[in-house]
């Protein structure tokens, strides 16, 4: 049963892309398709973001260690959803055409902070093989660590591209926020009792 | 249940027709000069004049007192009460009154105008509204030699308006226009669409409809038109006055600190359809750029 679980995560993670491919082949994106992809690439790769960040409270909680061996899918698939929601961007909003795009990332800071979020997620990816985690030791821990700050930035892009935080921008910020301090709690209890 | 199109209720190829049909027999000629959409470009002209569909102006609306998504509106307006409805002119004039709809719609006759709604977020529709200049309107008071703006408010309802429970905004929202802006033509106040009454997610009963500014600048569900001293501060001025300006005017040359202002997609075009260019004064510069002759546009944005 336990040796199904990972690839299920793996189905499953690919659902929200089956679901824009279908969208997009019988024409359901509605008035603004491409900001429809992008909104949705968008909204999953922080879902993903969450997702990931969960697996080791999840542990803690459940005391069932399996939730760690799904951290590197879902990892990947924050990867995989943010490196679309960059090319539907920079390839079907703007075509390619770099002088509005750097434009973009030099004056907006949405876009500035979602860019630098998307570069911090390269060495997370590509680290991310069991050779890699060997051949790096204790570094690949504190570089991971990486996640948090993008996770953060995730959220600021998310908000700072709203009208107004309310409601979903804020939502994603308090669960980001919450996922984070579990993590403090878990070090201060380390501290305290050795 | 079988899903009826909506384009086998009310074709829009016989709605159009029925123009073609109004304007062979020269009736509302004087309509048909202010209905024009300026093009700066014929080749692009086709595309650009192109009504855009029903069912995408009347199910993509930004109406926060609905809710925040774009789809909110359409879903959340539909019991809103409508009748009575009165609007108050008031402020700074010599006899404030109030109307009643059916007395506006008694006073008025509504003429079609085929405009382009430009939204703050880059997206552009060519909607033909029904309705008359607020010029109208506002000869039917005499302002006070004080009265420099306009202000108008819309409904407060959190009870049939739910987006309105929360402080998305300050409610009731509100907005205004310097007073030659507000008596200039193309300012419509809007009672229809398509030839039908205003649907409530597009504002109804009674909007405004400013077509050279960004859309936000029309506030719709109008009940209260107030002639003031000093220049008011609208909703968006007070939520965030560093990326919303009193004058919003369209302007391709001045960016929205979180959007590029240069182009825009056209609703409707699909997914393969690249951006257009921006036009100045969403191409109605020749009416009104000179409401602005010798102002800084980037400082009073």
């Amino acid at each position: 049963m336990k040796k199904y679980l990972k690839p299920g995560v793996f189905i499953l993670s690919t659902i929200p892309f089956l679901l824009i491919l279908y969208k997009i082949f019988l024409n359901k994106l509605g008035p603004e398709p491409v900001k429809e992809i992008t909104h949705f690439t968008g909204e999953w790769t922080l879902i993903f973001i969450c997702l990931t960040l969960s697996m080791s409270p999840l542990k803690r909680f459940t005391k069932l260690s399996e939730w760690i061996s799904f951290r590197r899918t879902l990892g990947l698939f924050v990867f995989f959803y943010a490196t679309l929601h960059l090319l539907t961007y920079v390839g079907l909003d703007y075509r390619f055409n770099w002088s509005p795009i750097l434009d973009d990332v030099v004056k907006k800071k949405y876009i500035f902070i979602g860019f630098a979020a998307w570069l911090l997620l390269l060495p997370l990816a590509i680290t991310s093989s069991q050779k890699m985690i060997f051949l790096l030791k204790n570094k690949w821990k504190k570089l991971h660590r990486l996640i948090y700050v993008i996770a953060i930035f995730g959220s600021l892009h998310y908000i700072w591209l709203s009208k107004t935080i309310f409601f979903r921008p804020l939502v994603y910020l308090i669960i980001i926020l919450v996922l984070l301090a579990l993590r403090i709690k878990i070090k201060n209890r380390n501290i305290n009792y050795g | 249940m079988k899903n009826i199109k909506y384009s086998e209720i009310t074709p829009e190829k016989i709605y159009k027709n029925r123009r073609s049909f109004v304007k062979s027999i020269g009736l509302g000629a004087s309509s048909l000069a202010i209905s024009t959409i300026p093009f700066a470009n014929h080749s692009i002209a086709s595309e650009r004049d192109k009504l855009t569909s029903y069912k995408d102006i009347t199910t993509y609306n930004n109406y926060y007192e609905f809710g925040t998504s774009k789809s909110d509106p359409y879903r959340n307006s539909k019991t809103f009460k409508t009748t009575p409805w009165e609007i108050s002119i008031e402020g700074e004039v010599e006899k404030p009154i109030k109307l009643s709809m059916e007395e506006i719609s008694e006073m008025f006759v509504s003429e079609e105008r085929i405009y382009r709604l430009r939204c703050v977020e880059g997206w552009s529709m060519v909607i033909p509204w029904m309705g008359f200049s607020l010029s109208e309107l506002l000869s039917k008071v005499n302002p006070t030699n004080k009265a420099k703006f306009i202000e108008f408010e819309s409904v407060y309802d959190p009870a049939q308006m739910k987006g309105q429970r929360y402080p998305v905004l300050n409610w009731p929202y509100n907005e205004g226009l310097r007073i030659d802006e507000a008596m200039h033509p193309l300012t419509t106040v809007v009672t229809g669409l398509y030839g039908k009454k205003l649907p409530n997610q597009n504002g109804a009963p009674l909007r405004i409809f400013i077509p050279w500014k960004y859309g936000f600048k029309s506030a719709k569900a109008i009940v209260k038109i107030k002639f003031v001293q000093n220049m008011p501060t609208s909703s968006w001025m007070w939520a965030s006055p560093r990326e919303y300006g009193f004058y919003s005017n369209v302007n391709p040359n001045v960016n929205h600190p979180r959007w590029s202002q240069a182009t825009e997609r056209i609703i409707g075009e699909g997914l393969w359809a690249p951006r257009v260019k921006t036009l100045m004064f969403n191409g109605y510069g020749d009416e009104v750029a000179s409401l602005y002759t010798g102002m800084d546009l980037k400082k009073y944005f």
